[in-house]
C-alpha cells in the first residue's frame, strides 16, 4: 500500500501477553475500516482428546491449557465433574480451595500488573527496562508474586501445574502448623500490596470506555472467586443498573461460540451482544462487597465508589482493580489460614454417574466455564471449555477500534508505529491469555 | 564484560515453562546483568534480531510454519536448549498422534477447513539438533537456573538422569506403592521435580517423562498388580510425554494386549 490514507497494518507477534496473536488493521481514506485480533496459537484440541479419558483426569489434563492459570482450570474442571456426580465440597476443604485460588490470583495479577502492564504506562518495552528507573516498584511486584507462588507451592506442591488438587478436594491437606509460615509471609507482603495499589493509582490513564456487557460470577456475601452465579450488567453508562443472572447449566444457551476464519480461538457472544469478563466486570459486580479500607483505596485510585452504584468502564484502569484484587486475596488468604482447622479427610469421594455437569470459576482473566458429559463408568464423552480471553476477543477488538478511531480523529496523521503501540496497549489492558484462547500479536495494517 | 544474548521461543504449549523463568524472582534481575534478553515475547515487546548465544525453546511442532521456524531458530542460535515436556516429548497435544486429527478438528471447530495443523505433535529434536533437553511438565525452576548458569560458566548442566524413586528416598517419603498399594510411575520417571506427588500422598503421574534407564516390560505388570486395568495403564502413560519412545512403546503394547 503506497497511498498514505489507505493502508494495512499487520502487528505481531504481540509482546507481553501469554501466547501468540496478531492484529490486523485496515485503513481506507484515513478511516479505520476493520480491526481483527487473530489468535494463531496452534490448536491443541483439548476438547477432542478429553473424550475417552476417565472423569478423574480433566483437572490435571486441562491445567496444561495454561501455565499462567492452572488452578483456574483445575478448579473449574473439579466443579463441573462434581456437579455432574452430585457432590458438594464444603467446610475447610472448600476454604483451602479458595486459599489456593487466592495464591494464583496474587501471583498472576501481580505478574500482569508489574511485569506485563506497568511498562506500558512508562513507555518501556519490558519490566527489565522499567526496573532501571523503578527498581523498587518492580522488586516489590516480584515479592508479591513470590508470596502468591508460595501459597500455591505449599498447597499444591509447585506453582505451575500443582499436583495436589483432585476431585472432591486434595490428595493431602496441610496441618495448621504447616500454614503458619505462609501467614507470616502474607503479613509482611501486605504492606507491599497496599504500596502497589497506591503506585498504580498514580499512573496517567487515557480516557476510554469499554463498550460491552460486563459478565462475572457473583455471590451474595463475598467477592466471587471459585464459585458463584453468572451475572450480567448491560453495557451502558457508569451506574450499576439492573443485573441479570442465569443458572450455570444454561451457560451454553447464553454464551454462544462461533468461529471466525482468521483465528484458532472461537469467538463468543452473550445473548447476541459483545461482552467482557475479568477484573472490570468482577469489580462492577462484587466491588461493593470489599472491605471499606480497600474501597477507600479504590476511590482514591479513580475507580469510583461501588457502594454508590458507580461502575468503572475504563479498561486502562483495570490495572488498579488488579492491584486491589491482589490486596483482597492477601487479606482473604490470611483470614482463611487464621480460621483453618485440618478437616477429618482431605477429599470427598466422587463416584461417577452418567450425566452432564457444569463448572465455572473466576480465573484471573475472567470467567472460565467447563462442561463435561460422562458415561456411567466415568468416561468423558463430551467436553466444552470456554476460556475468558475467547469471550473477551470481541470487546478487545472494539477497544482497539475505539482507540485507533479516537487517534485518527485528532492531531497530525498517525504513523504505523504509533498505531501499533496504541493498539497493543488497548489489547494488554485485558491481560489476554492466548494459550487459553486457542483453544499474540502481529499487527497488520491495510491502508 | 559482554553479556550473552538470550532468546526464548514458544511453539505449541501452555507458556508454563517460559513462566518458570519469570518465577525466578530472586535470580531474575541478577541474571539480567549476565544475559541480554534479546527475544522473549512473553516479557518484552521489542524483539532483537539474531544471532543468539542461548535459545530456550518451549513447545512442540504441530504446524508446517513452526517446522520451518524452528529451523530458522536453530540457524540463529549458538546453543539450543529445549525446555519442558512439549519440546522434549511432544506434550499433551501429542495425544493426537494416536488419533484421527480430521475428527479432532471437527470436534472443536465448526469450520475445520480454516484450521491448519499437522497430524502429529513432535518434539524439537525430531526437526533440528538440540544441545540439551530439560524435562518436565512444567520444568523445575532450580534445574532451569542450573542450565543457564552452567551455560554461562561453559560447563555441562548437572541435572540427574535417574528415576523419581531416588528423589523420594532422599526426601524421606514412605513409598506409596509399598505402603498403600498406590500405582506410581516413579520407578520409570525422570527425576527433577523433587518427588512431589508421593510427598502429597499420590502416585507419580510421569510428567517428567521416562528416566534414562527404564524397564517398562518389567514395570507394567506392577501397575496391573496395583489395580490398574489395561486401559488405565495406557492413559497413565499417555498424558504429558505421550511421544516419548519408552512410554509410547509400552502404551501401544498394553493397548494391543487389551484388544488381543
Amino acid at each position: 500500500m503506497t497511498d498514505e490514507d489507505s493502508r494495512e497494518l499487520h502487528l505481531g507477534p504481540l509482546g507481553r501477553v501469554e501466547g501468540e496473536g496478531s492484529l490486523h488493521l485496515v485503513l481506507r481514506d484515513g478511516e479505520l475500516a476493520e480491526a481483527r485480533l487473530a489468535i494463531y496459537e496452534p490448536p491443541r484440541f483439548f476438547e477432542a482428546f478429553l473424550r475417552g479419558r476417565a472423569h478423574t483426569e480433566p483437572p490435571d489434563l486441562t491445567s496444561r491449557i495454561c501455565g499462567i492459570c492452572p488452578v483456574a482450570y483445575q478448579l473449574s474442571a473439579c466443579r463441573a465433574i462434581e456437579d455432574a456426580c452430585g457432590v458438594r465440597v464444603e467446610g475447610q476443604v472448600a476454604a483451602l480451595r479458595r486459599l489456593l485460588y487466592c495464591g494464583e490470583w496474587i501471583e498472576s495479577q501481580a505478574l500482569h500488573v508489574h511485569l506485563l502492564h506497568a511498562p506500558d504506562f512508562h513507555g518501556c518495552d519490558s519490566a527489565i527496562e522499567l526496573a532501571r528507573t523503578h527498581r523498587e516498584d518492580v522488586a516489590r511486584g516480584l515479592r508479591i508474586k513470590q508470596a502468591g507462588n508460595a501459597i500455591v507451592e505449599l498447597l499444591g506442591g509447585r506453582a505451575i501445574h500443582p499436583v495436589n488438587v483432585r476431585l472432591g478436594g486434595f490428595h493431602r491437606v496441610p496441618t495448621r502448623a504447616e500454614l503458619r509460615p505462609l501467614a507470616e509471609l502474607l503479613r509482611r507482603v501486605r504492606e507491599d500490596a497496599v504500596a502497589a495499589v497506591r503506585w498504580v493509582s498514580g499512573f496517567d490513564f487515557p480516557d476510554a470506555v469499554c463498550d460491552a456487557d460486563l459478565f462475572a460470577l457473583a455471590e451474595p456475601d463475598r467477592y466471587a472467586i471459585e464459585s458463584g452465579t453468572p451475572t450480567v450488567l448491560r453495557g451502558d453508562g457508569d451506574r450499576r443498573g439492573t443485573v441479570n443472572t442465569f443458572p450455570l447449566a444454561e451457560f451454553s444457551a447464553h454464551v454462544v461460540e462461533h468461529q471466525v476464519p482468521y483465528s484458532t480461538a472461537l469467538h463468543s457472544r452473550l445473548d447476541g451482544r459483545r461482552h467482557l469478563t475479568g477484573s472490570l466486570a468482577r469489580f462492577a459486580m462484587s466491588g461493593h462487597l470489599l472491605p471499606a479500607e480497600l474501597l477507600d483505596l479504590a476511590v482514591a485510585g479513580g475507580l469510583g465508589d461501588p457502594r454508590t452504584g458507580a461502575v468503572c468502564r475504563n479498561p486502562y484502569r483495570s490495572i488498579v482493580i488488579r492491584a486491589i484484587e491482589v490486596l483482597y486475596a492477601v487479606d482473604e488468604a490470611m483470614r482463611i489460614i487464621d480460621a483453618y482447622r485440618a478437616p477429618p479427610r482431605p477429599y470427598t469421594p466422587v463416584p461417577a454417574r452418567a450425566t452432564t455437569g457444569h463448572g465455572a470459576t473466576e480465573a484471573p482473566r475472567g470467567l472460565l466455564y467447563h462442561r463435561y458429559t460422562l458415561a456411567a463408568d466415568g468416561t468423558v464423552t463430551d467436553a466444552v471449555l470456554v476460556p475468558p480471553t475467547a469471550q473477551n476477543q470481541g470487546a478487545i477488538e472494539a477497544d482497539v477500534e475505539h482507540a485507533v478511531r479516537a487517534r485518527l480523529a485528532v492531531g497530525p496523521p498517525a504513523g504505523d508505529t504509533e498505531l501499533a503501540t496504541l493498539s497493543e496497549r488497548a489489547i494488554r489492558n485485558h491481560d489476554p491469555c492466548i494459550s487459553c484462547s486457542a483453544h499474540f500479536l502481529r499487527l497488520s495494517l491495510e491502508r | 564484560m559482554t553479556r550473552s544474548r538470550l532468546a526464548v521461543w514458544k511453539f505449541a504449549s501452555c507458556d508454563g515453562c517460559q513462566l518458570t523463568l519469570l518465577d525466578c524472582e530472586d535470580e531474575l534481575l541478577q541474571l539480567a546483568q549476565r544475559l541480554e534478553i534479546s527475544h522473549f515475547l512473553e516479557a518484552a515487546t521489542a524483539p532483537a534480531p539474531g544471532p543468539y548465544d542461548l535459545s530456550l525453546v518451549e513447545g512442540s511442532i504441530t504446524t508446517a510454519q513452526d517446522a520451518e521456524l524452528i529451523r530458522q531458530v536453530r540457524a540463529a542460535s549458538r546453543y539450543l536448549v529445549t525446555i519442558g515436556a512439549c519440546a522434549t516429548a511432544g506434550g499433551v497435544q501429542a495425544l493426537r498422534n494416536t488419533a484421527d486429527v480430521a475428527e479432532y478438528r471437527a470436534v472443536v471447530y465448526a469450520q475445520p477447513q480454516y484450521i491448519d495443523t499437522l497430524a502429529t505433535s513432535t518434539p524439537i529434536s525430531a526437526h533440528v539438533p538440540v544441545d540439551f533437553e530439560l524435562r518436565g511438565c512444567p520444568i523445575d525452576r532450580g534445574q532451569l537456573i542450573e542450565v543457564i548458569t552452567a551455560y554461562l560458566a561453559g560447563r555441562t548442566p548437572d541435572v540427574p538422569k535417574h528415576s523419581v524413586c531416588f528423589e523420594c528416598k532422599r526426601r524421606g517419603t514412605v513409598c506409596v506403592t509399598v505402603a498403600h498399594g498406590t500405582p506410581c510411575l516413579g520407578p520409570v520417571t525422570h527425576a527433577g521435580c523433587g518427588a512431589l506427588c508421593p510427598a502429597y500422598a499420590r502416585g507419580c503421574y510421569g510428567c517428567f517423562g521416562p528416566s534414562n534407564s527404564t524397564n517398562l516390560p518389567a514395570f507394567v505388570p506392577l501397575l496391573r498388580r496395583d489395580g490398574l486395568a489395561g486401559p488405565d495403564s495406557v492413559r497413565l502413560l499417555r498424558t504429558f510425554n505421550t511421544a516419548a519412545p519408552e512410554f509410547d512403546t509400552a502404551a501401544r503394547q498394553i493397548a494391543e494386549e487389551a484388544e488381543g
